[in-house]
């Protein structure tokens, strides 16, 4: 595996500066995660709107899906869904 | 044209800051620096200056408001002394540390044991910021130097906070009669603030100041070092400018009668001119003395200070601090500008004046004299404290 | 399409996820909504504390200030901004121990100069991103990493301080608690938040509920959950101090026994019956202050 090759003192800005999203990739945290089913989804949006990460996303059909590139797992969209449409299982 | 008015050091200040067309002044009043910002405000009120005069309830909020609307792209301007600087220490480094152009206005006065009198101890402390430090000798150099310390800073090749300081009562308020330059030769001189470092655009958002890592924080406070040494060439550069443009040179040092002397004293501040003084009386006396005043602490003039000391027999650095434990804190480093030089001169400390002690003539000679008359270094030179009563 | 959405469905996230909160942290939920409500057209002021996670993903500009001096920072951003014509969202993102400790000077005295920012104080009640230690915004009772459980002494002694009513007092012209439970009012408030201050009338301050999981003990899918019971047992009421008219937002009828709220988090578990009694009686007292301040609309 190659090194990162730091910036040098030239090439840094005076202050620290950054222009893009500094994202981790949270989804390797995670030891549950949560399975959507659309049977029960009532497509109200409250998994969307109380997902801590933002990871879930809304899609073009009204229903929603999960990016597991940052979904911890922490099981709020499971908790808060009122049909109980969302599963959390291990991973 | 240039009119001629009688102005204290406060004044004077104020008259800088107008002068540079400030436009955002958070003020909090302390003893000696507090006419300044009252100045200030009536300037405002009466329409004569432009600026958000912004009411703050301490110091800390005062660099504050100057970090946050210089980030937005204004220029500022405060003013504060001794134990009001010490409340604001940290976001003093934290200017540095995000390259903001802040010029602040120091009375200096003692700090630590309670004083309202002049010592260098409160901005002295703060050299190792990043900001950089000026030390006016009379209220001139205080208008003048304010000017000149937004071009210095707003370079491109600096983009660092200055401080201007200037004796606690010796020149806050003691009234000078000055030449004020006329607001079109200074707005030609000092063009508008225009940050291109930092920038709040919507279609371009930046995260700005945020936590340096092992990985980088030793880049990012080598090039305020940098910024430092570029200093040097700027504020001569500058210096000179204003030499050709108002009449009055600048530049990182002054010297008076070195160039022939044997013997030189090491100045900062009002003290200077009390020194200037005894320097004339002992070259009536035959004696080849000389001064060199610092005008600029940040960045320490290292290589000029070589080069006019350079063969010299010997230095008296008189100063108005103390690193207690240690010795003044100018010694220490025009000591090391010296130290790789093939014949070094023997290099004394003198502290006086410290919390508002009149330097007076006889104290400045008692110096004087003694540095004239080292001819070679004793082992474990110690500080002179010369007005201590023990 | 829900009305959740209409209210609060913004084309692009304001956003990026990949922050390193812990899993469940109800922060992230608040700025997300925050800086959503308020659009592209804003700069966030961020300070110490678990919200400068927050920085890093933002996708509006951000800037740090230090602990103290937020309010102050922020301040000084919306005077540049308006000295120069331009006209930007100032929002001062900071948590419990940068507000109602270490920075209540400097919100003090942005308060009663009218600098027109939004502080939005998110309330996870300790200094939770140095290790849970008690603020002045912790609740009686509860177990911290500086006010423990041992045999001589018993979690924090004191009563919160109530910040949204300190704000209040400085007459400002807008005040709201809200909580994370409550996202429609939170961003209503918000949005509320931005008109005032966009018209340059003075600091709108909202004061959000954020549990934590981490420093409270609850598992992490609760976290709404215990936001929720805050509100229903009178523990957090939800209200605004609209141009002084002080109005409760979220009317609860039968408040639940505070117990319920007390009991679902590990900090409270040592409490013995009397002490929950005395918190009881605490949110009954609050509760009966703020219904007594409530006005009816002329």
């Amino acid at each position: 595996m190659s090194k990162r090759r730091l910036p040098t003192v030239k090439e840094l800005p005076p202050c620290k500066t950054t222009s893009a999203p500094e994202s981790v990739k949270t989804g390797s945290w995670r030891s549950f995660k949560p399975v959507f089913s659309r049977d029960e989804c009532a497509k109200c949006g409250m998994c969307w709107m109380y997902c801590p990460e933002g990871a879930v996303k809304m899609l073009p059909d009204g229903f929603f899906e999960v990016d597991y590139e940052y979904c911890k797992g922490c099981g709020v969209c499971a908790n808060e869904c009122p049909t109980k449409s969302i599963q959390i299982v291990r991973e | 044209m240039a009119k001629i008015e009688v102005l204290t050091g406060t004044g004077a200040a104020a008259y800088g800051a107008k002068l540079a067309r400030v436009e955002v002044v958070p003020a909090y009043p302390i003893t000696p620096q507090s006419a300044t910002v009252e100045y200030i405000a009536s300037m405002i009120a009466d329409g004569e200056l432009d600026a958000e005069y912004v009411e703050v309830e301490s110091e800390n909020t005062a660099m504050s408001i100057c970090q946050g609307a210089s980030l937005a792209g204004c220029r500022v301007f405060t003013a504060t002394s001794s134990v009001g600087l010490a409340y604001m220490h940290s976001p003093v480094w934290h200017a540095a540390s995000l390259r903001l152009p802040i010029v602040m206005a120091i009375a200096n006065r003692a700090i630590g044991i309670a004083s309202l009198w002049c010592d260098h101890s409160d901005a002295i402390e703060l050299r190792d910021t990043g900001w950089m430090q000026f030390y006016a000798e009379n209220n001139q150099e205080i208008l003048d130097t304010i000017i000149q310390a937004y071009r210095i800073a707003e370079d491109k090749r600096v983009l660092l906070p200055a401080m201007v300081n200037f004796d606690g009562f010796y020149l806050s308020h003691l009234a000078d009669s000055l030449e004020i330059p006329d607001q079109e030769a200074v707005d030609k001189f000092l063009p508008r603030y225009k940050p291109e470092h930092v920038y709040l655009d919507p279609e371009r958002p930046i995260r700005y100041g945020g936590l340096a890592t092992p990985q980088d924080f030793t880049e990012y406070r080598y090039k305020q070092h940098e910024a430092q040494e570029n200093a040097k060439t700027v504020i001569t550069e500058v210096g000179e400018g204003y030499g050709k443009a108002f009449g009055r040179k600048y530049g990182l040092l002054d010297e008076y009668r070195s160039k022939d002397a044997e013997a030189v004293l090491v100045t900062m501040g009002s003290m200077t001119g009390t020194a200037r003084a005894v320097v004339d009386k002992l070259r009536a006396e035959g004696k080849a003395i000389g001064l060199v005043k610092l005008r600029t602490f940040r960045p320490f003039p290292a290589e000029v200070l070589r080069s006019l000391l350079a063969g010299k027999r010997s230095v008296g650095v008189v100063e108005r601090s103390i690193s207690a434990g240690s010795w003044g804190p100018a010694f220490p480093e025009v000591r090391a500008a010296l130290y790789d030089l093939p014949e070094r001169p023997v290099v004394l400390d003198f502290v006086v004046g410290l919390g508002g002690r009149d330097v007076r003539l006889e104290d400045v000679e008692n110096a004087a004299r003694k540095t004239y008359e080292a001819v070679e270094r004793r082992l474990e030179e110690k500080t002179d404290w010369i007005q201590v009563r023990l | 399409m829900s009305r959740v959405f209409k209210e609060l469905y913004t084309p692009e996230e304001a956003v990026a996820p990949g922050f390193s909160t812990c899993p469940g942290c109800a922060m992230p939920i608040v700025y997300r909504h925050a800086i959503n409500a308020l659009g592209k057209n804003t700069v966030s002021i961020h300070a110490a504390g678990c919200a400068a996670a927050m920085a890093a993903v933002t996708l509006v500009s951000a800037t740090s200030s230090l602990f103290e001096n937020a309010a102050s920072f922020a301040a000084g951003v919306k005077i540049g901004l308006t000295k120069k014509g331009r006209s930007m969202n100032v929002l001062a993102f900071i948590g419990d121990g940068g507000t109602v400790d270490i920075g209540l000077q400097a919100l003090s005295g942005a308060a009663e100069r009218g600098d027109p920012i939004i502080y939005l104080c998110y309330d996870n009640e300790a200094y939770m991103n140095t290790g849970i230690q008690r603020s002045s915004s912790t609740t009686m009772g509860a177990w911290t990493s500086t006010t423990p459980v041992g045999k001589v002494k018993r979690g924090k002694r004191s009563t919160p301080k109530d910040v949204p009513m300190i704000m209040a007092a400085h007459r400002i012209p807008y005040v709201a608690t809200a909580s994370v439970a409550y996202l429609l009012d939170f961003v209503r408030k918000v949005k509320k938040a931005a008109e005032v201050t966009q018209k340059g009338e003075g600091m709108a301050y909202i004061h959000v509920h954020s549990p934590c999981p981490t420093g409270w003990g609850f598992p992490t899918e609760k976290s709404v959950e215990v936001a929720r019971l805050a509100v229903q047992t009178g523990m957090w009421p939800l209200y605004e101090v609209d141009h002084g008219v002080l109005r409760i937002t979220q009317t609860v009828k039968e408040r639940k026994p505070v117990a319920e709220y007390l009991r679902a988090q590990r900090r409270f578990r040592h409490l013995a019956e009397e002490e929950i009694k005395k918190v009881q009686s605490y949110v009954d007292g609050r509760c009966l202050e703020i219904e007594g301040r409530q006005q009816q609309p002329k």
